[in-house]
């Protein structure tokens, strides 16, 4: 049942994928052929069922409903990953822009409180 | 110039005070942070305080205390926090040293001082606190040993040889300071600040540290299982 070994090669791509890779607009594109692949695979195993189970015993899988099982494993796993990166990315640029934002009331208040330090050395 | 300097602990001079900020992160600290920056004070005028959404009037406090205080919107992690007062100090007008000082009254003023004071005196531009340089510190067995696979864990990344990876005494020249950029919000900003200045390779030293656990502290340290997540942080990004 050499459809183990694709399996193991999948997951341990998705380990890769959460460990070495960097967001970007490569990925994006990677992610959305993905999605176009999965939906039109969908379609076409919806309306011709027999070819799930035709490729399930061509991979040595047995019955289509478990190649089905197996690649949405995959597939849930993948994106639980992807999710994860993307709320690490989200937490990161929160506490950018939080920074940003105390950072300049810092240097308005500062700034405001030099000013009138110096009128009040002015007044009378 | 790397490595051990001579056991020496004068402290900095008043002028080099004078140029020194002091930034110390603050989430709930009421109890001792009045106290911690009073202290601080007496010989560093400069303390900025960011107040990391403290729901206890910490931030009231430390700034009663005569802190600069800045506020997080809401809780953000420690590494967040330092990262904002360092990039705050840094750019104050004539700021010529920064100090990262902890809130719990855990690290001792005459250390910071005699920190700045080696930095002033023989040109490090790094200065990092050690608790384990010599024995005055017994942070337990089980601390020490998890302190020891953090260190050895942060010079295998960033080859530089330190006794104490998660030490938050540090005394930066404004250079150094202006090359930190934390990512890590978390815990795990002790091993990515090491980095950081290890890759500047600016002159930096370390300096033993003595640390005071008291019962405050010790009550609110640090959980064993939280270097999980510490390595997590660092391994994905």
């Amino acid at each position: 049942m050499w459809f183990q070994l694709v399996l193991v090669v999948a997951l341990v791509l998705i380990g890769a994928y959460l460990l070495l890779s960097k967001p970007g607009a490569r990925h994006l594109a990677v992610r959305r052929v993905i999605m176009l692949i999965s939906l039109l695979a969908g379609v076409t195993v919806i309306i011709w069922p027999g070819l799930l189970t035709q490729l399930a015993r061509l991979v040595g899988v047995g019955r289509g409903v478990d190649l089905l099982f197996y690649l949405a494993l995959v597939a849930g796993l993948l994106y639980v990953v992807n999710e994860y990166k993307r709320s690490v990315m989200l937490a990161r640029a929160n506490t950018h822009l939080a920074r940003e934002l105390v950072l300049t009331e810092a240097r308005l208040t500062d700034r405001i409180s030099a000013l009138e330090a110096r009128l009040d050395e002015r007044a009378p | 110039m790397t490595g051990m300097p001579e056991q020496s602990s004068t402290p900095a001079s008043v002028e080099a005070l004078a140029t020194t900020w002091a930034v110390i992160p603050l989430y709930n600290e009421a109890a001792v942070v009045g106290d911690v920056i009073r202290e601080l004070r007496e010989s560093i005028p400069n303390v900025v305080c960011v107040d990391d959404g403290s729901r206890d009037g910490s931030a009231e406090i430390a700034e009663a205390a005569g802190a600069r205080v800045l506020r997080h919107p809401h809780n953000m992690g420690q590494g967040a926090a330092l990262q904002t007062g360092i990039a705050y100090a840094r750019t104050q007008p004539g700021c010529q040293y920064v100090v990262t000082f902890d809130a719990d009254g855990q690290h001792r003023v005459e250390d910071a001082l005699a920190m700045v004071g080696l930095s002033e005196r023989d040109g490090y531009a790094i200065v990092l606190g050690s608790r384990f340089l010599d024995d005055r510190t017994d942070p337990g067995f089980r601390k020490r040993l998890v302190l020891k696979l953090a260190a050895a864990v942060t010079n295998a990344a960033t080859g530089m040889t330190l006794t104490d990876a998660h030490n938050g005494l540090r005394a930066l020249r404004v250079d150094a300071a202006h090359v930190v950029n934390l990512q890590q919000d978390r815990m795990a900003h002790a091993s990515e600040i090491v980095a950081q200045l290890g890759r500047s390779g600016l002159p930096w030293a370390e300096f033993p540290v003595h640390i005071r656990y008291t019962d405050y502290s010790k009550a609110k340290g640090q959980s064993m299982l939280n270097s999980i997540n510490i390595v997590v942080d660092l391994v994905i990004r």
